[in-house]
């Protein structure tokens, strides 16, 4: 999935929080000259744009992106409440919005079912962090387009891990949502797995799992 | 489950594997395999494949030899082999009868047994071994064996050749996923030891398999032989697989307390009491060779007594110094085991013994302070210290006496334990050794 275009620069942590967990890759412009020069070679995905702060350059950014002969979609427009009046007469700026203060869950949901309609699938299907893919359509992942052979349960836990960097979870956490306690190894399974899953990542990248003293791990760096 | 399955089907797909070797163990846990192709597995994976077990040891039975080789699809690896071409496949299987019951003969299944056993009493059973072996120049039994790395001047490369097998190996089993702790040169020639950290003890024992079938692969690739044959060399240190183990209560180490001045537990102190009472009984699984006795005697580092101590070699049972304020490196080492036993029953029959020795409040002995292969039988005996079994034949008796080993294995297997060990004695005792000849043909 190609990234979708995210206003301002930075966003809001929360946003780019929620776009992360979800999965959607994302990057962050900060104008109209730099949504041209960051555009990747297929396009955005789509587009999400927060206008409470700068609503001037929001709606900007907006028109320059829709009022052309392949109106970018599908985009979705956070204003305020105040800022409900702001719409009238730019319906055609957006093909729908999301009040601030956002709700991540809402949020997720508008953008699953604008993706939906614009008929561009309802999920990405690719996790990415560094040189580091997985497909979740096909469990396949690799590193620097060397795949690894990985059993279930690793495949799963880096999943988990790699979908929320920069997070850091206990072991029961891990436990609990990559195993679902049906196994005979206990909370010290998770880091049996941890210790195979950095033995095949290579010692270039077996840092990639934190080890958060008597706490649990962390994969990466966090990107808010 | 079902992610599971797609997992496995979905990977075999993407990586164009051609051949996907079922795997499983016998009940003297040799390894056992056929291959299925990709098309097959959907299949395998439901219903699981169908095959004879009257071939296989310990898998016949009276009425029915049919049994289903049904895979676990969390063990599915590819296999690291250098022909990237047509990439193979391996996953352990669980055996079950044709009505879907688990099948008795199937050493996983005992194994998985007494996990469960474990985990009714919130225990989660951890075993990290230590596994040595020797490489030798080749199998033929019609001389003796040859150490690739000492003898000769122009051996230095040879030596070599050992130490670049075992660091291949050791890569290899880490591609497969397998954490090694660290691997060495042994102290006899030619002998190396793998030291695995620590797993569950069901995903342990495959790894155990993993390794063996892995070391002698890699071995004969090169045109040399690996075997785990407990004291293929008399005069020298014989092969064991000492194995650290512990119990974890979810994410605190039930073997740990830190008021104690061992810093055991009174789960610790159980456990251990268990193992060294039944110690005799479970000595034919954890040693179940002819064999397997030559290593256990005085003076080559093994073990000849059922006794405990810290940081001592001469004992069972040694409890190594954890480190400091290091809770979860609490464990005990137990150090009968020898690389060539059924690493599912051997955990298995070391489980039920500790459990034991917990559930019926073993009372722990004292420690032993003395080098116990400098006492005489006297001073053992005054110390009330009781050898393990000489000889499979005195293991054997020692086990079939015992209920502790009779329920952990289940009755099918137990019998046919009982049965084909006592053939194996039976075989060696019409055998004329070459001690005999040497000593007597010149005298008598």
């Amino acid at each position: 999935m190609e990234p979708l275009l995210v206003f301002p620069d930075p966003p809001p942590s929360e946003l780019a929080e929620t776009l992360d967990l979800g999965g959607y890759p994302w990057k962050a412009v900060g104008d109209a000259d730099s949504a041209a020069r960051l555009q990747p070679d297929d396009g955005w995905a789509g587009a999400v744009v927060v206008a409470d702060r700068d609503s001037e350059g929001a709606f900007a950014l907006c028109r320059s992106l829709r009022k052309r002969e392949v109106v970018l979609e599908p985009f979705l427009l956070l204003v305020s409440g105040s800022q409900l009046a702001d719409l009238e007469l730019r319906e055609d700026l957006f093909d729908d919005f999301c009040l601030i203060p956002m709700r991540p869950r809402e949020l997720e949901a508008r953008l699953k079912h604008l993706f939906w309609r614009t008929g561009q699938g309802t999920r990405p299907e690719l996790v990415e962090y560094g040189d580091l893919v997985l497909n979740l359509e096909t469990y396949q992942a690799a590193i620097a387009g060397k795949p690894l052979d990985l059993t279930y349960m690793e495949y799963e836990l880096l999943k988990f891990l790699s979908s929320h960097p920069g997070k850091v979870f206990t072991r029961e956490t891990l436990l609990s949502r990559v195993w679902g306690y049906d196994y005979y190894g206990g909370a010290r399974t998770v880091d049996v797995h941890v210790r195979r899953l950095r033995a095949k990542l290579g010692d270039d990248r077996a840092t990639l799992i934190h080890t958060v003293r008597s706490v649990g791990y962390r994969f990466g760096e966090a990107r808010w | 489950m079902e992610r599971q399955q797609d997992y496995v089907m979905r990977t075999v797909e993407e990586r164009g594997v051609r051949f996907v070797q079922l795997w499983f163990a016998d009940v003297l846990g040799t390894p056992k395999a056929f291959s299925i192709t990709p098309a097959e597995l959907e299949t395998a994976l439901e219903e699981g494949m169908t095959f004879d077990g009257s071939a296989i040891e310990g898998f016949s039975r009276v009425q029915e030899s049919d049994v289903l080789a049904k895979p676990d699809p969390k063990t599915f690896q590819i296999l690291p082999l250098r022909d990237s071409k047509a990439p193979v496949a391996r996953v352990f299987c669980d055996l079950i009868n044709l009505d879907g019951t688990p099948f008795e003969g199937d050493p996983r299944n005992v194994l998985r047994r007494a996990l469960e056993r474990a985990r009714e009493k919130g225990f989660s059973f951890y075993a990290a071994p230590e596994v040595e072996f020797f490489y030798f120049a080749d199998a033929d039994p019609a001389h003796a064996p040859v150490p690739l790395d000492h003898g000769s001047y122009f051996e230095l490369s040879v030596a070599d050749l050992t130490t670049e097998l075992r660091k291949e190996t050791v890569l290899i089993l880490e591609e497969m996923g397998v954490p090694v702790e660290y691997s060495q040169h042994e102290d006899s020639p030619s002998q190396h030891e793998i030291d695995l950290r620590h797993t569950d003890a069901l995903t342990m024992a495959d790894t155990v398999m993993t390794l063996r079938l892995m070391v002698k692969e890699i071995a004969r690739e090169r045109g040399v032989y690996a075997t785990f044959m407990p004291k293929p060399i008399a005069g020298v240190q014989g092969s064991g697989m000492h194995t650290h183990f512990s119990l974890f209560e979810g994410d605190v180490n039930a073997f740990h307390d830190p008021g104690d001045e061992h810093g055991l537990s009174k789960v610790g102190k159980g456990f251990i009491a268990g193992l060294l009472r039944h110690a005799p009984e479970i000595t034919a699984v954890t040693n179940q060779w002819v064999n397997s006795y030559k290593r256990l005697v005085v003076g080559y580092e093994a073990p000849v007594y059922v006794a405990w101590a810290r940081n001592n070699r001469s004992v069972v049972v040694n409890v190594p110094h954890s480190k400091r304020n290091k809770s979860d490196s609490t464990r005990i080492e137990y150090r009968a085991p020898d690389p060539a036993c059924n690493p599912y029953l051997a955990f298995a029959m070391i489980l039920a013994a500790g459990l034991e020795g917990i559930e019926e409040g073993y009372e722990l002995p004292p420690e032993t302070q003395a080098n116990l292969y400098e006492l005489t039988a006297e001073e053992l005996l005054a110390e009330g210290i009781r050898p393990l079994p000489g000889n499979l034949t005195e293991a054997i008796a020692a086990m079939e006496g015992s209920e502790l080993a009779a329920a952990t294995l289940g009755e099918h297997v137990f019998e046919w334990f009982i049965r084909n060990k006592r053939a194996e004695w039976a075989d060696y005792k019409t055998q004329v050794s070459q001690f005999e000849l040497d000593r007597y043909l010149p005298r008598l």
